[in-house]
């Protein structure tokens, strides 16, 4: 079920201006690999690439390629709406569809691959959100607005969404950043539950984060303002934060910049 | 028993086939789409002696929307058939308004450019017969600068005067009930401020308006709201800053609105008052209920009928003649090119002052 | 001070110690009675012509809203508003009916469809749009449209005439009707609705889009799932606005509709008035008298307006505070 993540050569843009340079690596599947750096080294950028919401942006494109298994997502005949409803995104801030149900809002991307009938509507739902460790806390009030609930629930509604269509990946943008520390130690738990079925990728600036959730990390850095952000290494985690092999990953983890 | 009736319907809730590549329609299906319906489009329409053109476009129009939905639907599925449809309906809606506006603007230049020459530029209607061809519109252009002028000295100071209040001093249940009127105020129908101004004149002087000085009243009250719309707009843009530098080197606040706050935004409010004023004369109601029109000069806003514009199109219109007929399309060229140029300046002032604003 | 009142409670309106200059003062009078000044003409506007009308309709010999012809020169003097209300709601009606989706359609167009320089560009042709004069509307709807949409009326006839509304009495008649008068009210209203739908569905937050993206949605589902719900509201208010100029329009009426006192369910056929084109047409000939009962029916026309325009601000004003405490 989950898949591995192969890329090679990979830059993006906006408009002229180059994001990030040249990345190649490869993420294991069922795993957790944490996405690390300063602030605008491109980490979110890439993220955003694997499944190609890169070029939502206006003037985003992209170069390379990213293998899912033995799939280029970005070859000739490839429809983005297919790659997205293969590789799931959980978003920095969370994002419930405000007008909808908290059953609507898991149920959103089932009824838009065609699942209508309610039976197995409701079955998916309480899996996802069972999966979600949310089921307990809503099974009372799922008609109730999914923004009536407290931000780390709605953080947890919005990964339910993304799990209830069985991607084959997860990525999540920094998804504790608007959280308290109990909600985000919620979700960290959920992280661990989760990798056995997906391949999980977290851009997070929270190193302890990083350290307690990945088995592996990724360092991202930029030579300076306005260059394009670079893949400094990839390793085990343990190797990451005990003996980098880079020296600016260790000035980084140590805290001596960023 | 749960388990496995969960696992077995998320599978088959996954496509059968997993592939990310799937069959998709080269990129220049929707321009063969769309020939191709034309191509039919016209062959029916010429088949069937249809007469009307407006009728061969909307065959062609069906053809398409339908066409796009039955080819994507086969290759790539009901969801991108849908989407494709969408596409579709949304261009057409787009291409469904750009239509009458092209044929609005050519008809007006081709049935105006005609007429359009020195005598029509600079002579009135005085004893011109509406059947026979000549005379011109000196007489309405003054009525309509004239009216318009005063209608604008009034809104003008009165516009930005309530904006300054709203968004310099408005705190309270009294700026919000402003800001609620001066919306409502926005749609008022030009026909409604002309009775009022007629009421007015019954009422307080007891005789029936003539003038074009009770039409500009009407304008005025069309054009103040848009004005004190767009300065406001403007005075929110002018940064905080800005205001708080000059408190702190002592100057009072009302030299502070009208030195440093009013000069920032300066451009984005003129923008405004022209618009305003471009929507303004174009407006005839008033004019019919107040101006009441007249077919010699009048220079004298205040004292008996005068001619406008708009209201001398009107008026040809109604004569219902060929003659009467061209000479309400060189009237129509002529607003319009008055209007459009208005509103083209305006914009213009408005991006040349826009850059000072560091802040956008 | 030889009172013994105890000395009010609350501290004096002026804050304590702070000078207030004569300019200042001046100054922030004047914006201010500016402000009242707007709120008076309004009050004005509602007392004089409800003044007007009280005189004109005590005289009326027939019933006000009920009667359809416009006797106001006959003595004693009848006249009714029933075909004026009718057909002032029915043409627009038809004009909301064919404008809000060619209006939400173009807005999506300009913001989610068209490249961006084309967007610019289209934005800007509606501008265009929304400032050329009613009159000339009413010129081309006149001298162009009517010619042109005889084709379209005979073959509603042919097709949809069982459905009453579109049933042509007199197939060879001149198609001056509501239903013409519907669609160049229609494309008279556009712009405004496009640009407030534009404007609400710019607001829908990029976070909301890219939830739906993320999913899988393709674009039309996008739209379907996070924008139009978000921008739902707006997109009333905007249709309100657009209604209350369709109500309130005059030159354009006056010149495409050949109006008599019918009240016909046949769209088609000739006939009928709106209130604004009633005034302008029976305003020459009116006596002082007839000006008052004219009067009567512009202070329908403006309460009706009062209430569709008020509505529509009072949803955008709500749905600012609603997003406002959201974001």
């Amino acid at each position: 079920m989950a898949k591995r993540i192969d890329v090679s050569g990979l830059s993006a843009y906006y408009g002229s201006h180059k994001a990030i340079d040249d990345i190649s690596m490869t993420v294991e599947p069922g795993s957790v690999t944490a996405f690390i750096g300063p602030s605008g080294c491109g980490k979110s950028t890439f993220l955003r690439t694997l499944n190609r919401m890169h070029e939502v942006t206006p003037g985003g494109r992209v170069e390379g390629k990213v293998m899912l298994d033995d799939e280029n997502l970005y070859g000739s005949g490839v429809d983005p709406v297919t790659v997205r409803r293969t590789v799931g995104m959980v978003f920095q801030r969370p994002n419930p569809f405000p007008t909808m149900s908290i059953y609507d809002n898991v149920a959103a991307g089932l009824r838009l691959n065609g699942i209508r009938r309610k039976g197995e509507l409701d079955t998916i739902v309480e899996k996802s959100l069972k999966g979600a460790n949310l089921w307990n806390e809503v099974k009372d009030r799922l008609n109730k607005p999914g923004s009536g609930l407290s931000g780390g629930q709605q953080q947890r509604l919005c990964i339910a969404r993304a799990i209830a269509v069985e991607p084959e990946v997860l990525l999540m943008d920094e998804p504790c950043s608007a959280l308290d520390p109990i909600s985000t130690l919620a979700i960290e738990d959920l992280i661990g539950e989760l990798k056995e079925r997906f391949t999980i990728v977290i851009v997070t600036h929270n190193m302890q984060q990083a350290a307690r959730v990945s088995e592996r990390t990724a360092f991202f850095n930029l030579a300076a303002v306005g260059q394009p952000g670079k893949l400094i290494e990839i390793d085990d985690t343990e190797r990451i934060f005990a003996n980098p092999s880079v020296q600016a990953t260790e000035d980084y983890i140590s805290g001596r910049f960023g | 028993m749960t388990n496995t009736a969960v696992d077995a319907t998320a599978s088959a809730a996954r496509p059968a086939s997993p592939r990310l590549a799937t069959r998709r329609l080269p990129r220049w299906t929707p321009a063969a789409v769309a020939g191709g319906s034309i191509v039919v489009a016209v062959a029916i329409g010429a088949g069937a002696d249809l007469h009307s053109h407006i009728q061969w476009g909307l065959i062609a129009l069906l053809l398409f929307v339908g066409g796009s939905y039955a080819i994507t639907a086969r290759v790539e599925g009901r969801r991108q058939a849908k989407d494709r449809v969408a596409t579709s309906l949304i261009w057409s809606a787009f291409i469904l308004a750009v239509l009458p506006l092209y044929s609005l603007i050519e008809t007006t230049i081709k049935q105006g450019a005609g007429v359009i020459n020195g005598t029509f530029l600079t002579h009135s209607m005085k004893n011109v017969l509406t059947i026979e061809p000549g005379g011109g519109i000196y007489h309405a252009i003054i009525g309509t600068i004239e009216q318009v002028a005063i209608a604008a000295a009034i809104a003008t100071p009165i516009g930005i005067l309530t904006a300054v209040y709203l968004v310099e001093y408005g705190r309270g249940w009294l700026a919000k009930v402003v800001t609620f009127f001066v919306d409502v105020m926005t749609g008022i129908p030009s026909i409604v401020a002309g009775l009022f101004i007629l009421s007015l004149w019954f009422i307080l002087l007891d005789k029936a308006p003539q003038s074009g000085f009770a039409g500009s009243l009407a304008l005025a009250i069309l054009m103040t709201p848009i004005v004190v719309r767009s300065t406001e707009e403007m005075l929110k843009l002018v940064p905080n800053e800005l205001r708080e530098a000059s408190f702190a080197l002592g100057v009072p606040k009302w030299r502070t609105i009208t030195k440093v706050v009013v000069p920032t935004a300066i451009g984005g409010i003129t923008t405004g008052v022209m618009l305003a004023l471009a929507r303004i004369a174009g407006e005839s109601a008033p004019v019919a209920l107040l101006i009441y029109g007249a077919q010699y000069i009048n220079n004298n806003p205040f004292k008996g009928p005068q001619e406008s514009l708009p209201y001398y199109i009107y008026q040809q219109y109604v004569d219902g003649n060929p003659a009467s007929y061209a000479r309400a399309w060189g009237a129509a060229l002529v607003l319009i090119a008055f209007v459009m140029i208005l509103n083209l300046v305006a914009r213009l002032i408005a991006r040349w002052k826009a850059p000072q604003h560091s802040g956008r | 001070m030889t009172t013994t009142a105890p000395p009010p409670t609350a501290p004096p309106p002026h804050k304590a110690k702070t000078v207030t200059r004569p300019g200042d003062r001046i100054f922030s009078g004047l914006s201010r009675g500016s402000g009242i000044f707007v709120l008076v003409i309004m009050g004005a506007i509602a007392l004089f012509l409800t003044i007007r009308a009280v005189s004109a309709i005590s005289k009326d010999h027939a019933n006000f809203f009920t009667t359809f012809e416009w006797n106001a020169a006959l003595t004693p003097p009848q006249f009714g508003i029933a075909v004026l209300a009718y057909g002032t709601i029915v043409s627009a009606v038809i004009a909301m009916a064919i404008a809000v989706p060619i209006a939400v359609g173009i807005a999506l167009f300009i913001t989610h469809y068209a490249p961006r320089r084309l967007g610019d560009v289209i934005a800007y042709v509606i501008d265009l749009l929304a400032a050329v004069p009613s009159i000339i509307y009413g010129l081309w709807g006149a001298l162009f449209l009517v010619p042109h949409l005889q084709g379209l009326n005979l073959w509603l006839n042919h097709y949809l005439g069982w459905t009453v509304i579109f049933h042509k009495s007199d197939p060879n008649s001149t198609p001056r009707s509501l239903f013409t008068v519907g669609i160049l009210l229609a494309i008279m209203i556009l712009p405004i609705i496009t640009n407030v739908s534009r404007e609400v569905i710019r607001q829908v937050p990029k976070m909301h889009e890219e939830a739906a993206l993320a999913l899988g949605a393709t674009r039309w589902e996008v739209i379907r799932m996070s924008v139009l719900p978000f921008a739902r509201s707006g997109i009333i208010s905007a249709s309100m606005l657009g209604l209350g100029r369709a109500l309130g329009e005059t030159m354009a009426v006056a010149t495409v509709l050949s109006a008599d006192s019918t009240l016909s369910a046949h769209l088609l056929d000739p006939g009928g008035g709106t209130f604004s084109q009633n005034i302008v047409a029976k305003f020459g000939e009116a006596t002082n008298f007839g000006r008052d009962a004219l009067i009567a029916s512009g202070l329908v026309l403006f309460v009706i307006t009062l209430l569709v325009n008020g509505a529509a601000r009072l949803i955008i004003a709500r749905r600012k505070e609603y997003s406002g405490a959201n974001a």
